[in-house]
C-alpha cells in the first residue's frame, strides 16, 4: 500500500497488467521514451521493452486502427489518446469496428482494447485540451465508457478494462490527476497524499466495471456525477447543508441502473452533475432514466448542471466550469420545490 | 482589379461515358515477362520503376515468360482455374438469387476473380487477411463450405452471423479472414495492428490488408502506410485498383499524377504494380511480398490493375456512367480464358475439359443453394430468432440490454 497521485495509480494498474499478461502491449504519441505527456506511461518502455511499450505516429484513427487489429490477433493492447479533443479521428473506428465486431462476427472476432485518454477542463486548457466527449462514446452500442474520480479507483477499475473482452474508452479526469479538486480553483490545491482514496495497493486488484460508488450517503436529494464533479457536489453539499447522497457512477455505460433508481426512490429528488455541454449529454440520459424509473418517486423536477452550450472557453473557464456555487444553488432549488 | 487571371476549378473526368467509343489504345501495357524480380530485402528505391509499370507473366500467345515466371505446377495452376471458375459460378448465381428477392444485396467479382483466388495461393494456414467486400475468392479458395456462404447471404436461419450482418460480409477466423465491415479502408490499417501483433509476439504469421481504387483516398489508407511503414510490419498491402468506385472513374482518388503503387515510394515502402488479370502474375507478386513479410524485411504494396466488369453492387447500373462496351475493349482481357489458354498451350488442358469443369462447379453450387435454401431466405425466412440482435454486443449482457429484451419480448 503506498500513497499515489491517480497518474502514479494508473502507470501502477498498467505495469501490473503489463507483468502479469505479456499480451498487454501500451502505445501511443510520447507514452514511449518519455513517458507520456501526463506521466502515465513513465518508465514502462524501460522495464518491458519497446515491443510493449511504444510511440505511435500522430495519427489517432492509425492508434486505434492497429489496435483493433492487435487485439484480434489476441492482444490486449492498452493506447493511449493524449487527450480526449483529440480521438474524433479515431472516432470512426471506435464507433463502427471496434464496438461491432464481436457482434457482426459472432464470436469470431473480439476487441479487448483500452483507450486512454485524458478528460475535462480546469487545467486552462482551452477548446482542445478541456473536452469531455464521454456522451459520444455511450451513445455507441458495444463499448464500455469508464471515468474513474481518485486513485484508488482509477487503478482497480483500468485493470478492470484491460482484463475485460470488450472495447473499454478510459476517460482520465486531468484536473484531478495530482489531486482532488472541489471546483474552488482560487484555493490552494489538496494532493492525493493527502486524501484516503489516494492509498492504493501496490499489488493486482480489481474495481468492476458497471458499478456506481456512493460517496457520501444522504437522504435529501441524490446528486448523480462523476469524475472531477464528484469533489464539486461535496463541497457543495458541504457548504448548503443540503442531505445530499452523491453517487460516483464510475462507468457510464454500463450504468448502475439500479443504484441509481434505488436512491433517487429514497430521497425524491435528482440533480445531475457534469463538465460536458448539456444538450445531448449524458446527463439527459441520466434524465431520462430518472424520469423512467422513479416518476412517481419524485418531489420536484429534477436539474442538470452542466458545462453550457459552447465551445470550451480559455479566458472563461470557471465562468464555464460547473463549480460549487451552481451545484450549491442546484441543490437549493430542488429542495424549495414543492 | 488583379493583375492575375482568375483560377479555375480542375474537376477529372474520365476519357468515356455512356454513348462514346472507348479506346485504350494510349494505355500503356508492358511485354510480359519485361520487368525484373528483385530481391525480397531490396529497398524501395531501387525498385521505383516497378510502382509505375505492370508486371506481367502471360503473353497474347499464351506463354509464361522472364523472371516472374514458373512459380507454380501446372497442377497448382489447374487448381486456380477451378477456384476462378467457382467464383465466377457463385457469384453468377447468387447474382440471380438477388434478382429472385432471395436476399437483399450482393456484389460480384466479375473480371477481378484472378487477385483473390491467386493471392490466397501464396498465404500459409495461420495468415490474416482484412479483405473488402469484393474478395470472396480468398474464402472460396478454401473448404470454407459454400453452404455457410450461402446462408450468411439469405440471412437465415443457418447463418453463421446470425443474420446480424449486410450479405456478404463473411467472418472465418478459422480461414484466415477477417469480419469484413463495410465500411472503407478502416480494414487497412487493422491488418497492419495484426500483422505488428505477430511480430510483438516473436510469430511467423503475416497479415494482408486490401483496399479499392476509390478508397486509397480515405485517411486511413495513410494511417495505415505509416505505421506499416513505421514498424516494418509484416503485412502485404493490396490495391484493387478496378478503375471504378461506383460510378466514380479512378481519376477523383489520384487525378493522373501518378499510380496508385507510387504512394509506397513516400514512406519507404516497396510497391509493386502487376496485372491483376494474369493470375500467375498476381500469384508471383503476392508471393513475394509474402515471402518478403515472412523474413521480416517489411510492408509490400501492391496494386493490382484489373476492371470491374460487372456493377458495383446490385443497387447500380454500370450503362447510366459508363460505356457498355468499355470492358470489352479493357486491354488485360479476362483473368479466366487467359488462364485457360496457358493450361492449353502448355498441353494439360482443353476447352472440353473446362467445360467439364465449370458444368461440376455449377452443379456443386447448385446444390449448395438448394441446401442453403432449406434453411430459408431472406424474405421468406426462417431467421435467428430476434433474440440473437440482443446477444454478442458485450460480452455478457448488461441489465440495460436485458431489459430492452424483455421490452421486446424475445
Amino acid at each position: 500500500m503506498a500513497r499515489m497521485t491517480m497518474i502514479q495509480a494508473i502507470r501502477s494498474a498498467m505495469d501490473n497488467s503489463m507483468e502479469r499478461d505479456d499480451n498487454v502491449v501500451v502505445f501511443g504519441e510520447d507514452v514511449g521514451f518519455f513517458g507520456g505527456v501526463f506521466r502515465c506511461t513513465q518508465d514502462l518502455q524501460e522495464k518491458y521493452g519497446s515491443h510493449r511499450c511504444f510511440d505511435s505516429p500522430i495519427n489517432e484513427s492509425g492508434i486505434i486502427g492497429a489496435a483493433i487489429g492487435m487485439a484480434a490477433y489476441g492482444l490486449r493492447p492498452c493506447v493511449e489518446i493524449q487527450f480526449a479533443d483529440y480521438m474524433y479521428p479515431g472516432y470512426d473506428q471506435i464507433t463502427q469496428e471496434a464496438s461491432r465486431i464481436r457482434f457482426r462476427s459472432n464470436n469470431d472476432f473480439t476487441v479487448p482494447m483500452v483507450v486512454r485518454m485524458p478528460t475535462g477542463g480546469g487545467i486552462f486548457g482551452g477548446q482542445t485540451h478541456s473536452q469531455s466527449p464521454e456522451a459520444l462514446f455511450a451513445h455507441v452500442s458495444g463499448i464500455k465508457t469508464v471515468i474513474p474520480s481518485n486513485p484508488y479507483d482509477a487503478k482497480g477499475l483500468l485493470i478492470a478494462s484491460i482484463e475485460d473482452e470488450d472495447p473499454v474508452m478510459f476517460l482520465e479526469p486531468k484536473r484531478l490527476y495530482n489531486g482532488p479538486f472541489d471546483g474552488h480553483h482560487d484555493r490552494p490545491i489538496t494532493p492525493w497524499s493527502k486524501h484516503e482514496l489516494g492509498d492504493v495497493p501496490d499489488d493486482h486488484y480489481t474495481v468492476p466495471l458497471g458499478k456506481a460508488a456512493i460517496r457520501r450517503e444522504g437522504e435529501e436529494v441524490t446528486v448523480l456525477a462523476y469524475g472531477t464533479m464528484v469533489y464539486v457536489a461535496e463541497a457543495a453539499a458541504a457548504e448548503t447543508g443540503v442531505d445530499a447522497e452523491i453517487i460516483d457512477l464510475r462507468t457510464i455505460l454500463p450504468l448502475d441502473l439500479e443504484t441509481v433508481e434505488a436512491s433517487v426512490r429514497k430521497t425524491g429528488r435528482c440533480v445531475i452533475v457534469h463538465e460536458a455541454t448539456k444538450t445531448c449529454g449524458f446527463g439527459a440520459e441520466l434524465m431520462a432514466v430518472v424520469t423512467e424509473g422513479c416518476f412517481y418517486h419524485l418531489e420536484a423536477p429534477i436539474i442538470r448542471v452542466t458545462g453550457y452550450d459552447t465551445p470550451y472557453p480559455h479566458a472563461h473557464e470557471w465562468d464555464y466550469f460547473p463549480g460549487p456555487k451552481r451545484v450549491g444553488d442546484a441543490l437549493k432549488k430542488v429542495m424549495e420545490a414543492a | 482589379m488583379s493583375e492575375h487571371k482568375p483560377l479555375s476549378l480542375h474537376v477529372p473526368e474520365p476519357e468515356f461515358r455512356p454513348g462514346d467509343k472507348p479506346d485504350f489504345s494510349d494505355v500503356p501495357i508492358p511485354q510480359a515477362g519485361a520487368a525484373d524480380m528483385p530481391p525480397i530485402d531490396v529497398s524501395a528505391d531501387d525498385i521505383r520503376d516497378l510502382a509505375y509499370t505492370i508486371i506481367r507473366v502471360m503473353n497474347r500467345d499464351g506463354d509464361a515468360v522472364g523472371p516472374w515466371a514458373n512459380m507454380l505446377s501446372d497442377d497448382q495452376v489447374k487448381e486456380g482455374l477451378e477456384d476462378m471458375l467457382r467464383v465466377r459460378a457463385f457469384d453468377a448465381r447468387m447474382q440471380m438469387a438477388q434478382r429472385q428477392g432471395k436476399t437483399s444485396f450482393y456484389m460480384q467479382a466479375l473480371g477481378e476473380e484472378a487477385i483473390a483466388c491467386a493471392f490466397h495461393k501464396a498465404l500459409e494456414p495461420g495468415d490474416m487477411n482484412f479483405p473488402t467486400y469484393r474478395q470472396q475468392g480468398l474464402l472460396l479458395s478454401t473448404d470454407y463450405p459454400m453452404v455457410d456462404m450461402m446462408n450468411q447471404i439469405y440471412s437465415n436461419a443457418a447463418d453463421p452471423l446470425k443474420g446480424r450482418q449486410l450479405p456478404i460480409m463473411y467472418s472465418s477466423k478459422e480461414h484466415g479472414f477477417f469480419t469484413i465491415s463495410g465500411n472503407l479502408a478502416t480494414q487497412f490499417v487493422q491488418g497492419v495492428g495484426w500483422a505488428m501483433a505477430s511480430a510483438i509476439k516473436g510469430d511467423t504469421k503475416i497479415a494482408a490488408s486490401w483496399i479499392g481504387d476509390g478508397s486509397t483516398a480515405e485517411s486511413d489508407f495513410h494511417s495505415a502506410l505509416v505505421f506499416a511503414s513505421t514498424y516494418r510490419a509484416p503485412v502485404v498491402l493490396n490495391i484493387v485498383n478496378n478503375q471504378w468506385a461506383i460510378s466514380t472513374y479512378q481519376g477523383i482518388a489520384r487525378g493522373k499524377a501518378a499510380t496508385f503503387a507510387s504512394r509506397g515510394l513516400g514512406f519507404g515502402i516497396p510497391a509493386l504494380r502487376v496485372d491483376g488479370n494474369d493470375y500467375l502474375a498476381v500469384y508471383a507478386v503476392s508471393k513475394w511480398a509474402v515471402d518478403r513479410a515472412r523474413a521480416g524485411h517489411g510492408p509490400t504494396l501492391i496494386e493490382h490493375v484489373t476492371y470491374r466488369v460487372g456493377a458495383h453492387s446490385t443497387s447500380d447500373d454500370p450503362s447510366a456512367y459508363r460505356p457498355k462496351e468499355e470492358s470489352d475493349m479493357w486491354p488485360l482481357g479476362d483473368p479466366v480464358e487467359r488462364l485457360k489458354s496457358y493450361l492449353i498451350k502448355r498441353g494439360v488442358w482443353s476447352e472440353a475439359r473446362h467445360v467439364q469443369m465449370r458444368e461440376m462447379l455449377e452443379q456443386q453450387i447448385a446444390d449448395a443453394q438448394k441446401a442453403a435454401e432449406k434453411n430459408g431466405t431472406l424474405h421468406d425466412g426462417p431467421h435467428s430468432s430476434p433474440r440473437e440482435m440482443f446477444e454478442d454486443v458485450f460480452a455478457e449482457m448488461p441489465l440495460h440490454l436485458r431489459r430492452q429484451r424483455q421490452e421486446a419480448g424475445v
